[in-house]
């Protein structure tokens, strides 16, 4: 089922949580909302939940092309994942599960064998049957938060909505966990948006990336398309680590630092001062000049454990940058701190100054 | 075998802190709780049972752990309704009705039982409207009850706020998602959850009415084998120096009281043990 976001507004009191806020998400596609605390993407997903409401008369919300503005909760067959799982803690595993099938209307609801049923194949999908009869202060937080999701796809969801579903995981878990929910969806193929902080997680898990910052929607666009294609200042930031430079539009180039580089052609419309970024891993590092443009510098400290090799350096300019080289480059070259050499971009990202 | 009392720790403190609890326990309780024991012995067991199984005796017993028990069951469900609007909503005026859950615990007794008598006797201002409609409450049954939920309500919010506190509205939103009404969300979710503290306040207010003299004496009128409770019984013993009489009954009311509090401990740790499910 195809979600719909069309202008919707919230405040807090005076604090604006969502500015006029668009998005489309289409049947079965997994959508990330990434942005950092208090971007207002938890905000976004409660209100397309229904666990909060718009300001009144700012937009609406559209499930399959019909306004749900007056669809309580309870009836719009959405199923919310929360963050500390929220799961009832005086029920075993199974009963959570079963929660949402036992509460149905007498008439609508299966019998005690259907649900175990149901139950213990969800249980099996999450591969937590061997713990149905276990309490949740007995589970780990990632069998928790499988719990959480089987309780929520009992009830036949229509859409699955997570927030921040692996936030309070460790680092080991959390991976597991995301390419287990990315399997998932590809089998359930049931409309999904989740929300999260981490940019990684978002890249590696999503279909589509909404980037929110301060309220409003920055970019939405494919993985790829946001992380090698980021449209604002803020994108660029948020997906990886960068390198800034101040520069100057002159004639189709930009010039910063001793280099005089050619714009693309989409970015003919910058004039005059200009934001250069230059993610880590396109910085080159050379110990010759080879007669090329580069820009001098000298290494500050080297961060080698690890796949790729972390060089810090500071140009002759004083600018503080990084670089990342394959271990390979690095024992090929013996850098050590202190030793002279001459970088020079792979790529670039330009931004007017604003 | 040797026991082992304790697990081994390396912070010290259960000898110190183990050996003033006995002390103290005996001292403010279990001496002055046996005295009364012996003090009883002095009678022969028939005649113990004769005191304690009298007519006026009986209908005294009935009388107090009978209002007692409603009156618990009152407080248990009409406070878990106050704690819940003092925890979950924020109105002006809040402070003031919180502070206003513990007045039955700040008055003397006394004066609440005049308070009540001065509302529901005769002339009261709800006495006047009730009697003539048939439902006499001071100097009955009913106006024990009455006085009995007055002095137990804050035991049971007291108990109950912080167990609300607990409980996340997450989970309450999590039941919501996935279809439950809101009579369902209560029943299935909330009040489970609670139920521990829940049982803790009932008991709570259940053991301060049985015990409770100052603010019935004033509103039940003492008529003997209708209104007259059971530390009233023992006052009136007294008074007439029947001192071996009035420990009797201590004792039976004692032994009583101690049963049933630990009935409801034992259903306290068996509700809290399948919560955490050991």
């Amino acid at each position: 089922m195809s979600i719909e976001v069309r202008n919707i507004t919230k405040h807090f009191g005076d604090f604006r949580a969502l500015d006029d806020v668009n998005l489309s998400v289409p049947t079965g596609k997994l959508v990330a909302l990434l942005g950092p605390s208090g971007s207002g993407k938890t905000t976004l997903l409660r209100i397309i939940a229904g666990l909060e409401q718009a300001d009144s008369g700012s937009g609406s919300i559209l499930f399959h092309e019909e306004d749900v503005a007056n669809t309580h909760v309870r009836h719009r067959r959405v199923g919310f994942v929360f963050q500390h799982y929220a799961l009832f803690r005086h029920m075993t595993v199974f009963e959570n599960v079963a929660f949402g099938l036992r509460v149905r209307p007498r008439k609508s609801r299966p019998n005690r064998r259907d649900i175990a049923d149901t139950v213990h194949e969800l249980l099996r999908l999450v591969q937590l049957d061997m713990l149905a009869g276990r309490y949740p202060s007995q589970l780990s937080g990632g069998q928790r938060q499988r719990v959480a999701l089987a309780r929520a796809l009992a009830v036949e969801p229509k859409m699955l909505l997570l927030d921040e579903p692996f936030g309070a995981l460790d680092a080991k878990v959390r991976k597991e966990l995301r390419s287990w929910l990315r399997r998932l969806h590809d089998e359930l193929n049931v409309t999904s948006v989740f929300v999260t902080h981490d940019q990684d997680e978002a890249l590696e898990v999503a279909n589509q990336i909404v980037v929110m910052n301060r309220g409003r929607v920055e970019q939405i666009g494919t993985p790829d398309e946001v992380f090698h294609h980021p449209q604002t200042e803020f994108v660029m930031h948020f997906l990886g680590d960068v390198n800034a430079f101040h520069g100057r539009v002159i004639q189709g180039n930009v010039q910063f630092g001793s280099l005089k580089v050619p714009l693309l052609e989409n970015r003919q419309q910058i004039v005059g001062d200009a934001r250069v970024f230059i993610r880590p891993h396109d910085v080159t590092i050379d110990t010759k000049t080879n007669g090329l443009p580069a820009i001098e510098a000298r290494v500050v400290r080297v961060h080698s454990a690890g796949p790729l090799v972390r060089v810090e350096l500071l140009t002759s300019a004083n600018q503080r940058l990084i670089s990342e080289i394959s271990q390979e480059r690095f024992v090929t070259m013996n850098l050590q701190p202190d030793s002279k050499v001459y970088i020079r971009p792979r790529h670039i990202r330009v931004f007017a100054d604003s | 075998m040797r026991v082992k009392l304790k697990q081994p720790s390396v912070l010290p403190g259960f000898g110190l802190t183990m050996g003033y609890t006995i002390f103290y326990l005996s001292v403010i309780v279990l001496i002055p709780l046996s005295a009364m024991f012996i003090r009883a012995g002095s009678m022969g067991p028939a005649e113990f049972w004769n005191v304690i199984t009298a007519p006026r005796v009986m209908a005294a017993y009935r009388l107090t752990f009978g209002a007692s028990l409603i009156a618990a069951v009152v407080n248990a469900f009409f406070g878990f309704i106050v704690a819940w609007v003092l925890v979950r909503y924020t109105f002006p005026g809040k402070r003031l009705v919180d502070a206003m859950v513990d007045l039955p615990f700040a008055l003397p007794t006394a004066v609440s039982g005049i308070a009540l008598v001065a509302i529901y006797s005769r002339n009261g201002l709800l006495g006047q409207y009730l009697e003539p409609m048939g439902i006499k409450v001071a100097y009955s049954p009913i106006g024990v009850t009455i006085a009995l939920t007055f002095i137990g309500l804050p035991f049971v919010v007291r108990t109950l706020q912080p167990a609300l506190e607990d409980l996340d509205v997450e989970v309450e939103e999590a039941a919501t998602s996935l279809g439950a009404s809101r009579f369902q969300t209560l029943r299935r979710i909330i009040v489970p959850t609670v139920l521990p503290a829940m049982l803790t306040g009932f008991s709570l207010a259940f053991a301060r009415a049985v015990g409770e003299y100052g603010s019935v004496v004033f509103i039940s009128g003492n008529m003997p084998m209708k209104t007259e409770i059971v530390p009233l019984l023992i006052i009136s013993k007294l008074e007439q120096y029947d001192t071996a009489g009035a420990t009797a009954i201590g004792v039976s009311m004692l032994v009583i009281s101690f049963v049933i509090l630990l009935a409801v401990n034992l259903l306290q740790w068996w509700v809290a043990r399948r919560k955490r499910g050991a």
